[in-house]
């Protein structure tokens, strides 16, 4: 256990350490990192970040976006997926409209959601909502569409009635699929969440980035994107730790 | 419970894997169905069970037709059929929680059936956990714990050891007599067929029915 963790600080130590090689003597290598800020100046600007209180302004309005669209989605899609895989009414009745809707990147929507909604706030939750949504809800459906039909069975013949089946069959027994679509839909929400920020926000990490990339502040620009790196692993972990605790049921080597 | 089955086809798709089969089962009473793999062994259980359609022909129990699942007829499939997520005694509880028996009550019950089939000391293992005689014992205990009238147990020993196997045909017997829970049994293995049913019925080969007496009188000359 130690072992493994020297090994992963010491991929993440070498890793900056050329870094900061390649930029302190301004390599030219094709590659051109003569432009690039080192680590240090990078570090630098980072302390002096942690002490405005914009940061946290930013911070706050990233994960509350993050927040509000992966729980609705979340909700929407395993519900929908369930839906759709236990009724053939529903997949019928909505199925070829999530088809077409499906292969359009989030991202693609910002437009529309910039004339649909109000305010820019409410079109970048729905862009991070609809990041997630999909993923969650194919993973669902998936999931309930390949549960062993022997626990159905059995509690349909221990008398439990449809309802009784969907929450003591369907809804565990699918758990570990929803969070596969789930851990995959929280990465595809800082994506849309940071793109659609840098297009149309008034707060946020990707607002920031972007800001700092146009005032040609370069160290901040690397401020934004490692801290959009730390959010994104902390909130993936966070859906990674819930998804483990959930599904302990699970064999060992089926386990994330 | 008494079963009368009438003139039964049912199966899957357009293929019916049972035609027309008639056959009774008196109250209290245990037969065992013997034949080759699929003779329609465990369509004829299903079909009971109310979890497959039935095409043609009727199952009446204590007189009424079957139409759909109930609590009262109980099925034991060959892969224990429990929910992996649950503990030993939360699938034993399971029956009598979608009975609406209330907790206190309900893990009390469990507990005991866990006991009675030997595991009281299992109740916090997750199915996983618990080997594959250990997990039938388990599904054994959830199905008395519904305490149905009528007990459909599909080669529920056909994946165990013989030594195993032997150690729960014991138990069930002596729990199904005590209860005296009506009870089909299907299997494909003679031996079992004969030590656990009051009659045999033989599928596949012209639904001929034999009674228990008879083949002992065989086996034993």
């Amino acid at each position: 256990m130690g072992g493994r963790w020297v090994v992963r600080l010491g991929s993440l130590a070498v890793g900056l350490l050329l870094w900061q090689v390649l930029t302190a003597t301004g390599a030219r290598i094709w590659l051109r990192f003569d432009q690039l800020p080192t680590v240090v100046e990078v570090a630098e600007r980072f302390a002096r970040q942690v002490r405005v209180p914009e940061f946290y302004q930013d911070l706050a309005s990233s994960l509350g976006r993050i927040g509000l669209g992966f729980l609705l989605a979340a909700s929407a899609g395993t519900a929908l997926g369930v839906a759709v895989a236990r009724s053939r009414l529903l997949a019928d009745l909505v199925g070829p409209l999530l088809e077409v809707v499906r292969p359009i990147p989030a991202i693609a929507l910002v437009p529309i959601a910039i004339l649909l909604f109000p305010t820019d706030e409410q079109g970048i939750v729905f862009i991070t909502f609809v990041a997630a949504f999909f993923p969650v809800l194919v993973s669902t459906r998936h999931a309930v569409r390949a549960l062993p039909t022997i626990w159905e069975d059995a509690v349909r013949t221990m008398g439990g009635s449809r309802w009784q089946v969907l929450v003591k069959v369907v809804l565990p027994g699918t758990l570990p699929g929803v969070f596969g679509g789930l851990s995959v839909g929280v990465g595809v929400s800082w994506i849309c969440v940071i793109s659609a920020e840098m297009i149309s926000g008034r707060f946020g990490v990707g607002y920031r980035t972007w800001q700092a990339y146009t005032v040609v502040d370069y160290p901040g620009v690397v401020v934004g994107m490692v801290t959009i790196g730390l959010l994104g692993w902390l909130t993936s972990s966070a859906v990674e730790l819930l998804g483990r605790r959930v599904t302990r049921w699970l064999p060992r080597e089926a386990r994330a | 419970m008494s079963v009368r089955i009438e003139g039964l086809t049912a199966g899957y798709g357009r293929q019916p894997v049972l035609r027309g089969l008639d056959l009774d089962v008196a109250s209290g009473e245990v037969v065992v169905v013997a034949g080759p793999s699929g003779c329609g062994k465990s369509t004829l259980l299903r079909a009971v069970a109310g979890l497959l359609p039935i095409t043609a022909g009727r199952v009446l129990v204590d007189g009424a037709e079957v139409r759909g699942t109930s609590r009262e007829r109980a099925l034991v499939f060959q892969d224990d059929g429990l929910l992996p997520w649950r503990t030993a005694l939360r699938n034993v509880e399971l029956p009598l929680a979608l009975g609406g028996v209330g907790r206190a009550e309900r893990r009390e019950r469990a507990h005991a059936w866990l006991g009675r089939v030997g595991l009281a000391e299992f109740g916090h293992y997750l199915p996983r956990e618990l080997s594959g005689g250990m997990r039938q014992r388990v599904q054994l205990a959830r199905t008395l714990a519904q305490s149905p009238g009528l007990v459909l147990m599909d080669e529920p020993f056909g994946a165990l050891d013989a030594q195993t196997r032997a150690a729960m045909q014991e138990l069930v017997v002596e729990v199904l007599r005590e209860t005296g829970t009506t009870t089909i049994f299907v299997t494909h293995d003679v031996d079992e067929a004969v030590r656990l049913g009051d009659r045999v019925v033989v599928l596949g080969a012209g639904e001929v029915a034999v009674r228990r007496d008879a083949i002992l009188a065989v086996l034993g000359s």
